[in-house]
């Protein structure tokens, strides 16, 4: 696999509980005991255990190019390894009065700084220096990364970060590509032409399987199309947002351009979604949290919004498809960044004919991966990012276990330290089975199995999400007749879960609203302004 | 071996060495040419030899045109990343950013201009071209074409290969970046003819492109003469597009050599007989102020310089006291004293040019209203100069002068000055003043050119497109549009279910 390809990179829900309940943040927040006055300190000492390292990080909220403490917020979010279940640091959690300062920090820089005050060409230079910056730190970045999030260091590295890097660079070179169009109106007295400005204040709340890769993909097309940003990272894995913050700093962006809050879902994310300063709210996470932003941003000022919320993602397994790669390809598609995937490929669907041979390959390219310590160089794949998840993760285990389902592989809990769950596949699955219907965001795949090319695609497009799918078959026409009749915004033929930067990504259905990258994702951050101009024509009154 | 030329500069504007060969630059090496001649390169500010630079020969442009071809086919074109191409890019603009100065003082000895000038608008230029292009490398797209439903119909923009580039001695910088960014971002591989009267600054650049790490036989520099070189590229048979920016006269001939060939694809960005527009209702400062830009900035040797200047009947007599004011006021002098606004002409031969087009001027009897001689008794230095009392088909009105020599001409008719700013075979740009937005507007849309600037001249950007109607060119550069100059599509069809019986 080449660096130029963006593997696996997908969006993440932040867990959500089986029954479905649609409290804001499902999460329950881990706090230092609320009676402690807490005075924190702008910058904490990470240590890093496997090299010896220490990282500083910071651990305020960061406006206007500083880190600041809360205006009135006592509380803490504590960051916890998952390999080892050890505390890492605290970070400040961010209240909706933080929130209110931040966006009228974003606020101000638009109006003076940012926006349409600053040209193309200088959005572009800062976020290719940004690029630079993060390129230069990305091993120290990799190592945060790894300790918060729980991903091998060498994926972070060379995969979420390198990718990132490519992601703002590709959106440098937008900035000064926003055009619109001159519209002939009569050739004569009338002239009309559309200038695409920024949408303004931007809030984008980014999830913890891939923070900072996220990141990137929010920030560099806002910033190309001169938005100013209140982000809020996940509360479970904050650091490495607010490290990126210091690069913001160092690249010379004026201050106020990008704010980060770090903050609870139901704190700072319900302030992002229903203020009334904030002009657009891009979100990446669980349809469940997705609904609940949507219905803020209509309540309040009808804010754009733009969703990439999660997804069951089919794979089908023809008879003419080359076994060996299909499986490889279905293996990578359910256990990449440990199934913590939004567009992981979750229900694999396999011919009749080829269902035995095929289960059997599968089996033993699930268990060649290794899942270990982020920090282990023979690591594949890394813990689960929280006790949470580690829990949601077994339930379903339990679920398809007590549903009939046949568990081949995996389903047994390791002992010792760590949120730590092995590949595991189901077979003998029904569709009304939980396991076959919920996202489950875990290494937990269900294997079907289909008799015609038809019942294949009602299998796979029975489900409300529409966010991936992957077919594999060595007919041509087939694969034409499959991806047009696949609902979902990626159709990978003969591959899966490879992204790329000017390839537009998002979901049909209920997977979201809007797309990311490539050149589509400029739509998101830009509104249209259509200037009609009369230079000749007279206007007769009355009517 | 080539010789190394090495340079001290010591002037009020820049101190510091230059070092560079004076080969050609082929398959990432500096080489000799094959009959290992060489050309002298003068300095306009003194008359004087500056260096020798190699001399190149149709043989040396097959020996370019192979090391390209090589390129194109093993590490470049298709074989290397939209987002690979964007970074080494994206470094030969940072390695320029770094050597800026250095750059811009090559341009000013070699070429006459300001160092001001190169500094600010030449080297500036370039590098936001190079970087705006480096941005459009991996955002190069076809569309998909629904046709039925047993077929898939998409389209590549796939580069087109070795592309033949020659370039002007006016703005030797800014037009090699308005060349090499688009087809580099398309991934063609070059080779690069500069002006052999101003050949320094592509040797430095090459030597840059060298250090940014672009493979070998990417880009390529071949100096020479135009009979020579230029002939072989705009003839040769490996060569896929050949862009041009000078002369209408040298463009006819490229595009014939283009035709008797190998149907090359060809642009040309040519001459112009700009007209500048000033109505009653202009703010006359501004305009004042923008006509002699448009005439005066680089000596004149603007493609799209404004030196048809039309001014309304009601305002004649004081715009022609200020403009001429403003004339007094351009101190001409060494390119690297800072009070200098103007340099000497690029060449004796230019010089010369320049010259016979006053006296012709004279001779047709119009009258010098300022200016018209020579300044000082060392290098090509001419002072800025202001023809009135012409009449439409003397040569300074019809003919490009390529020169600080402006004419102005009184109108008091709206269709009228419209019907005369358009009676040129050319059509590169215009430029019109009113503070009536409307009537501004309206004459903008009827002039015919490619760039028409209301209340401003001679203003460009590296996203915004430029090129000429009528006899001043083909094609567009800058811009998306350029990008068009450098890629082939193809239609691919393909079929999944469509049978067909020829029985």
């Amino acid at each position: 696999m080449s660096s130029h390809e963006q593997c696996y990179r997908s969006l993440a829900s932040p867990a959500k509980p089986l029954s479905g309940t649609t409290s804001y943040s499902t999460q329950i927040p881990r706090k230092l005991p609320p009676r402690a006055t807490i005075t924190m300190s702008k910058f904490t000492q990470v240590n890093v255990p496997a090299t010896g390292k220490t990282i500083s990080v910071p651990t305020g909220l960061f406006i206007n190019n500083e880190f600041v403490p809360s205006v009135d917020s006592q509380e803490t979010i504590q960051c916890i390894n998952p390999a080892t279940e050890e505390p890492i640091c605290s970070v400040v959690a961010g209240s909706a009065k933080d929130v209110d300062v931040a966006v009228a920090a974003a606020r101000s820089a638009l109006k003076t700084t940012w926006g349409k005050n600053v040209s193309g060409f200088e959005r572009s230079r800062l976020l290719n220096k940004l690029a630079d910056l993060i390129e230069r730190d990305a091993q120290e970045l990799a190592e945060l990364e790894a300790l918060n999030n729980g991903k091998p260091v060498k994926i972070a590295r060379d995969f979420d970060i390198g990718d990132s890097v490519g992601c703002l660079r590709y959106y440098a070179g937008w900035a000064d590509k926003i055009v619109g169009q001159s519209i002939d109106i009569d050739n004569k007295t009338k002239l009309a032409f559309t200038k695409h400005e920024p949408i303004g204040v931007c809030g984008q709340i980014i999830p913890w399987n891939y923070p900072i890769m996220m990141w990137a993909w929010k920030v560099a097309p806002a910033l190309a199309c001169g938005c100013t940003i209140v982000m809020k990272p996940s509360e479970f894995t904050p650091l490495t947002a607010l490290k990126l913050s210091e690069l913001v700093v160092e690249a010379g962006f004026p201050p106020g351009v990008v704010n980060t809050v770090p903050a609870l879902g139901s704190v700072g994310g319900a302030a992002l979604a229903a203020h009334p300063g904030v002009d657009k709210i891009a979100f990446t996470g669980s349809t469940v949290t997705g609904r609940k932003i949507m219905e803020a941003a209509a309540k309040s000022n009808l804010k754009k919004v733009s969703l990439e919320l999660g997804g069951k993602s089919p794979q089908l397994i023809f008879e003419s498809a080359d076994i060996d790669q299909a499986a490889n390809w279905a293996a990578l598609g359910i256990l990449y960044n440990t199934g913590q995937d939004c567009t992981a490929g979750s229900r694999v669907y396999v011919q009749d004919s080829i269902y035995d041979k095929f289960l059997q390959t599968l089996i033993e390219k699930a268990k060649a991966l290794n899942i270990g310590n982020g920090f282990d160089e023979k690591s594949g794949g890394g813990p689960v990012v929280s006790k949470v998840q580690y829990d949601k993760i077994w339930s379903y285990i339990d679920a398809g276990k007590q549903e009939g389902a046949k568990c081949v592989l995996g389903g047994e809990k390791r002992p010792g330290k760590g949120y730590f769950v092995d590949p595991t596949i189901f077979t003998e699955i029904k569709p009304g089975m939980k396991i076959v219907k919920d996202e489950i965001f875990g290494p937990v795949l269900s294997v079907g199995r289909f008799k015609t090319e038809e019942e294949a695609i009602n299998l796979a497009n029975d489900t409300t999400y529409g966010l991936g799918a992957g077919l594999h078959s060595n007919d041509a026409g087939q694969c034409m007749r499959v991806s047009q009749a696949l609902e979902a915004g990626t159709v990978w033929v003969n591959q899966y879960n490879l992204l790329y930067n000017n390839v537009p990504f998002g979901g049909k259905k209920q997977s979201g609203i809007g797309r990311e990258l490539g050149s589509y994702a400029l739509d998101e951050y830009t509104s249209v302004k259509a200037i009609q101009w009369n230079y000749g024509e007279k206007l007769d009154w009355p009517l | 071996m080539p010789s190394t030329f090495s340079y001290q500069f010591d002037t009020p504007s820049h101190k510091g060495i230059t070092e560079f060969s004076t080969g050609l630059f082929i398959n990432g090496e500096f080489v000799d040419g094959s009959e290992n001649s060489t050309i002298d390169v003068i300095n306009p500010a003194t008359g004087k030899l500056i260096t020798k630079i190699s001399q190149g020969t149709p043989k040396d442009v097959d020996r370019a045109v192979a090391a390209a071809q090589h390129a194109f086919e093993t590490s470049w074109g298709l074989k290397c990343p939209g987002a690979e191409r964007a970074k080494l890019m994206n470094k030969l603009a940072d390695l320029m950013e770094e050597h800026e100065d250095e750059l811009a003082a090559v341009e000013a000895l070699d070429n006459g201009k300001t160092f001001y000038w190169a500094k600010n608008a030449d080297l500036k230029g370039a590098i936001d071209c190079i970087r705006y292009y480096a941005g459009w490398a991996d955002k190069i797209q076809g569309k998909t074409i629904e046709t039925n439903d047993g077929k898939l119909v998409y389209t590549r923009h796939e580069p087109l290969g070795v592309v033949g580039q020659i370039i002007p001695w006016n703005f030797p910088l800014l037009m090699l970046s308005w060349k090499i960014g688009p087809a580099l971002a398309t991934g063609n591989a070059i080779v690069l003819k500069p002006s052999e009267f101003t050949p320094l600054s592509a040797l430095l650049t090459a030597k840059l492109a060298k250090e940014a790490g672009f493979p070998p036989g990417v880009f390529n520099v071949v100096n020479g003469y135009g009979a020579t070189v230029g002939a072989a590229i705009a003839e040769h048979m490996d060569i896929e597009k050949v862009a041009f920016t000078g002369s209408t006269l040298v463009g006819r001939k490229i595009m014939e050599a283009a035709a008797k060939t190998n149907l090359k694809k060809v642009t040309l960005e040519l001459g112009g007989k700009s007209p500048n527009i000033i109505f009653d209702d202009a703010d006359l400062e501004a305009a004042v102020n923008w006509a002699a830009f448009g005439i005066f900035w680089n000596q004149g040797q603007t493609c799209c310089a404004g030196s048809r200047i039309f001014v309304h009947a009601k305002i004649y007599d004081e715009f022609l006291h200020l403009f001429t004011e403003k004339a007094k006021q351009v101190k001409v002098g060494d390119p690297f004293h800072p009070d200098s606004k103007q340099g000497p002409q690029v060449s004796n031969a230019q010089f010369d040019r320049i010259m016979s087009y006053i006296d012709s001027g004279k001779d047709e009897g119009a009258t010098v209203h300022h200016g018209g001689v020579r300044v000082g008794d060392e290098g090509y230095f001419i002072s800025p100069t202001i023809f009135t009392d012409t009449r439409p088909d003397m040569k300074i009105v019809k003919e490009e002068i390529f020169g600080p020599v402006g004419v102005v001409i009184k109108f008091d008719d709206d269709e009228d000055v419209i019907r005369q700013a358009n009676d040129t075979v050319y059509g590169l740009a215009c430029s019109v003043f009113s503070q009536n937005i409307n009537r501004a507007l309206e004459t903008a849309h009827k002039l015919k050119a490619g760039t028409a600037w209301v209340n401003c001249a001679n203003m460009l950007h590296a996203s915004v497109p430029f090129g000429g109607f009528k006899q001043s060119g083909i094609g567009r550069e800058l811009g998306e549009y350029a990008l068009e100059n450098y890629t082939a599509v193809k239609a691919v069809h393909v079929n999944f279910g469509h049978q067909w019986s020829v029985a």
